[in-house]
């Protein structure tokens, strides 16, 4: 028995380790370890609440808008304040770009090279390689001569002698299967996808100021004015901007992600029976079509909410979101009434406490406490977030167009249901995803442009925008399916000012250490029983580590509770 | 030549090889050359300086970050990512891009360090608290792996507000003791690129000035290139008009604020920020975050966190300055002691005009109203 380590987990965001057992060939036992944490939490005490999105958006600069989206919500749900429709389909175009932008560089950045050979793809014939390319989509750049060009570009890199960020990778390594035209084609998208992604965003830009790191979101709605008679705001010509940036993200995916991911996936159907997990999956649903806070409204979802439990696609079980815990059994931090109980996220509690080895060290004290994270459960259960949970959900609730696509691309590759909970089944659930959320976001441009024409341009609700309006007290939460899944923000306000804050994040679902009762969560149980074929290149463990799209800056965090020295913020 | 330089193929070659045309190359230059605020005559010398050089080695770093200097170097444009990571840059290390992981990711880390001379680029504050416990790669402290990387940089640049100054996570109350690069690393030149994230046209700029004028640029007292910071956000904002002649978004969605008016009544810290991006704008030129309607909130200058928070209150009073100053006039102790404001100057006028504007009814804030110190 061997144990491995892969410190750092890289091309994902943040820092996250993995240690595992390795026996006869395959993982026996997996800890997952996030090294990483800023207390931002701690931080957010005492401020103002309407400055909390701004705060908690920098927890990430990857999935750049989820933290500012959920933060609004909950502030807004604890005030009681309700958003104009504009500021709503604003705050989901931009959500639904962030999806489609977040997915495509997912799977080309950061995931395909646990898949693609790089240097194989010099070997490509490129006529073979556009002739491949031309059978599984009409992608434009497709023919012989652009492969031929790709193939002398990559040449004259690998002989410069300087690899940069693709020297010391796996190549060669004996699970990469893809034939050479297959990694040919593959290294042309990658590239290509560097400047779809970059020309995309402008999106963002628009609505948002910048990429990474948007600067419009407000409490009660949004700042991007609109008014169609006015050139420094959203108009006629915006819109028209917008609908041709969206179009290029559908075109884009459903052009060269989703027939990449199918074609890739054809040749390791073997990873379909690889890293199911545990086989509980939850979504908290997204993509409100009204003024509701989804939050505390579910109805009229365009992803629905809910749970499927023990792989069983027959039943979603509603979400009660009063059934979300938090345990600290095996993260460095202590609760005032044991480590053992775990807490709901209202009444968390803040005390760092690190009791690992001291730096540099070999190895974590995997039977302590082992990671910045804690283990979120919920009803006690450890469970899945992500786009394979939403694409479950969906399913099992009847969504039309999910279904419609979870079909064909279970046909396509001819395998069953059950494919869908794997390592594989996750990378593939989030090209469907992408697929169903590029699509809807035009709808959504549709909608706002039919509000805008009947005379609508309100783009905030300022009736509570000063906190001489608000309560004494006030508390609230609010949800949000960000691209790595359900994501939950708890705010508790005492006289004008942030006096409790607590996040429960996507990556602490899946990445968490065990907890009290020793369960293990959603990486360290997908990891058991992977094929290592060489131990000293942990290529397998990466693709299914990678299958779950970590974002460790999002996953460490802290709770705040009475007790903390309140440090009082300098405000002028 | 830098001492970073090897002399292996240059651009000039690599670029010829993959068939980028002369011209798209001398409009990158160009755009280069704009970003420097160099006169255009600076171009060629900039193509000449890129055409000839090898590729320069990067290491880049990520401590306590969010990676959103990474997305924004993603962002990269004209020349696009791609070139700069197969043409333009050796990109030896980076954590979010990079092929290997583990023990292959640090020894290729190993591999570019050897020789020395590369450039250090790094994101995220470095914990200082408990041992540096707050922040380990490989089971080593982010200072420790600093530390190794810093000997034998020819410079470390610093990408964001956290690695040049600390950022958020050193907000009150700071609970890991993080620090930026400069109070933890001393005897390498550094330069610092703040902002919440950096502009990657600013990263581009001075990878250019270095590899051009064999020298980093000029600065300021906090370690920003002047071409980047060299001037306040106000002074160049194209709602500056809007503000001389006293027209105030005064909330969100109303007529001033759909027709582009000033939001300095809605918080912006324009007036105490010094940064380009009036002029050089985000994502390819599309819009800022002043331009798309909101203010500014301060995001590259240091503490912004805790001196210009909250972001919705409009600035305190004043000491006067005039459209001319620089930060380093203003000094670093007025920003870190909130005394912020803007010049008398701007406040002359908004008195002057505000009888005659839609606005008259809104005082302007007695503690704006402070014709002392001003410095025209």
């Amino acid at each position: 028995m061997a144990r491995i380590v892969v410190d750092p987990v890289t091309r994902i965001e943040g820092h996250l380790r993995v240690e595992v057992e390795v026996d006869g060939g395959s993982v026996t036992d997996a800890w997952s370890s996030c090294t990483m944490w800023r207390g931002i939490e701690t931080i957010l005490k005492g401020r103002d609440p309407r400055d909390a999105w701004y705060f908690t958006q920098r927890i990430c600069g990857v999935c750049t808008t989820v933290h500012a989206l959920a933060s609004v919500r909950a502030v807004e749900n604890a005030l009681g304040i309700v958003p104009p429709l504009n500021a709503q389909l604003i705050r989901n175009l931009i959500a639904l770009s962030q999806f489609v932008q977040d997915h495509v560089v997912h799977f080309y950045h950061l995931h395909a090279l646990d898949w693609v050979d790089v240097v194989s793809a010099l070997d490509a014939d490129p006529a073979a390689t556009a002739e491949l390319a031309s059978s599984i989509s009409d992608y434009p750049r497709s023919g012989a001569s652009h492969f031929a060009a790709v193939q002398t570009r990559l040449a004259n890199f690998v002989a410069g002698g300087r690899l940069g960020p693709f020297a010391q990778g796996y190549w060669g390594h004996s699970a990469y299967k893809l034939p050479p035209e297959a990694n040919l084609m593959a290294v042309s998208h990658y590239l290509d996808a560097l400047d779809f992604q970059r020309e995309y965003i402008r999106i963002h830009a628009i609505l948002g100021g910048k990429n990474p790191h948007l600067q419009t979101y407000l409490v009660g709605g949004m700042a991007v004015p609109i008014d169609p008679n006015s050139q420094n705001a959203i108009n006629a010509g915006t819109l028209l901007e917008l609908r041709k940036l969206l179009e290029s993200g559908l075109r884009f995916v459903s052009q060269a992600y989703i027939p990449d991911v199918l074609a890739v996936a054809s040749f390791y159907t073997d990873w379909a029976a690889i890293g199911s997990g545990l086989g509980n999956y939850m979504a908290f649903g997204d993509f409100p079509t009204g003024t509701q806070n989804p939050s505390v409204d579910p109805e009229a979802l365009y992803l629905p909410s809910g749970l499927i439990l023990n792989n069983d696609l027959s039943t979603v079980v509603p979400l009660d979101p009063t059934k979300i815990t938090e345990y600290v059994a095996h993260s460095w931090f202590n609760y005032e009434e044991g480590d053992e109980v775990p807490l709901p996220p209202f009444e968390g509690e803040t005390s760092p406490n690190y009791t690992g080895p001291e730096p540099p060290y070999e190895f974590l004290d995997t039977d302590n406490k082992y990671s910045w994270l804690k283990s979120p459960r919920y009803d006690d259960l450890p469970v899945e977030v992500g786009p394979l949970a939403r694409m479950l959900v969906a399913y099992g609730s009847g969504h039309t167009r999910v279904k419609e696509l979870v079909d064909f691309v279970l046909g396509t590759l001819g395998v069953g249901a059950e494919a869908l909970f794997s390592t594989l089944g996750r990378t593939a659930a989030r090209a469907i995803e992408a697929q169903v959320l590029a699509e809807h976001s035009l709808t959504v441009l549709d909608q706002l442009a039919a509000n805008i024409s009947g005379g609508d341009i309100a783009i905030h609700n300022g009736e509570l925008w000063e906190p001489s309006s608000w309560p004494d007290t006030a508390s609230g939460f609010g949800m949000h399916e960000a691209p790595r899944g359900a994501l939950s923000h708890w705010v508790t306000i005492a006289d004008g000012a942030i006096d409790h804050y607590q996040i429960v994040v996507p990556s602490t679902w899946n990445a968490g250490p065990r907890d009290g009762n020793g369960t293990s969560g959603a990486y360290e149980s997908a990891l058991l029983g992977t094929p290592i074929a060489d131990p000293t290149q942990p290529l397998e463990i990466l693709r299914t580590v990678h299958s779950f799209d970590p974002c460790m800056a999002c996953a460490a965090h802290i709770l705040d509770k009475d007790g903390n020295p309140i440090v009082e913020v300098s405000v002028t | 030549m830098p001492a970073v330089l090897a002399t292996s193929e240059t651009l000039g070659e690599k670029l010829e090889v993959r068939g980028v045309t002369r011209r798209t190359f001398l409009a990158f230059c160009t755009s280069l050359t704009a970003t420097l605020a160099l006169p255009s005559v600076f171009s060629e010398r900039i193509a000449h300086a890129l055409e000839t050089s090898a590729k320069p080695t990067l290491i880049w770093l990520e401590f306590q970050d969010c990676a959103g200097n990474t997305e924004s170097f993603l962002r990269a444009h004209n020349p696009g990512v791609a070139e700069l990571i197969l043409d333009i840059l050796s990109l030896d290390y980076h954590e979010t891009i990079m092929a290997a992981a583990g023990t292959q990711a640090e020894a290729a880390k190993e591999v570019a360090l050897e020789p020395g001379g590369h450039i250090l680029v790094v994101e995220g504050s470095v914990p200082t608290a408990d041992g540096g416990v707050y922040c380990t790669i490989a089971g080593r402290t982010a200072l420790q792996q600093l530390e190794e990387a810093a000997e034998g940089a020819a410079a470390i640049i610093n990408v964001g507000t956290c690695s040049s100054f600390g950022g958020i996570p050193a907000a009150s109350p700071n609970p890991t003791g993080a620090k930026g690069v400069p109070d933890v690393v001393k005897n390498v030149p550094i330069i610092n690129l703040p902002g919440c994230p950096m502009n990657v046209d600013n990263l581009l700029g001075t990878i250019a000035h270095y590899l051009t004028f064999g020298a980093l640029p000029a600065t300021d007292g906090q370690a920003r290139p002047l071409f980047a910071y060299g001037q306040r956000i106000h002074d160049n904002c194209e709602r500056r008009a809007h503000f001389d002649a006293g027209q105030f978004a005064l909330e969100w969605g109303d007529e001033g604020h759909r027709k582009g008016w000033c939001l300095y009544k809605l918080g912006c810290k324009g007036p105490t920020t010094f940064h380009n991006c009036p002029s050089q704008r985000w994502n390819m030129g599309t819009s800022w975050p002043v331009g798309a309607g909101h203010g500014c909130v301060g995001c590259s200058e240091a503490d912004f966190w805790d001196t210009m928070s909250p972001f919705y209150e409009r600035l305190p009073k004043p000491p006067g300055f005039g459209v001319t100053t620089t930060a380093d006039q203003i000094g670093l102790g007025i920003v870190a002691a909130t005394a912020i404001g803007f010049g008398a100057h701007g406040v002359a006028k908004v008195i002057q005009h505000r009888r005659a504007d839609g606005n008259s009814e809104e005082p302007v804030p007695e503690t704006t109203v402070d014709e002392k110190g001003s410095d025209e």
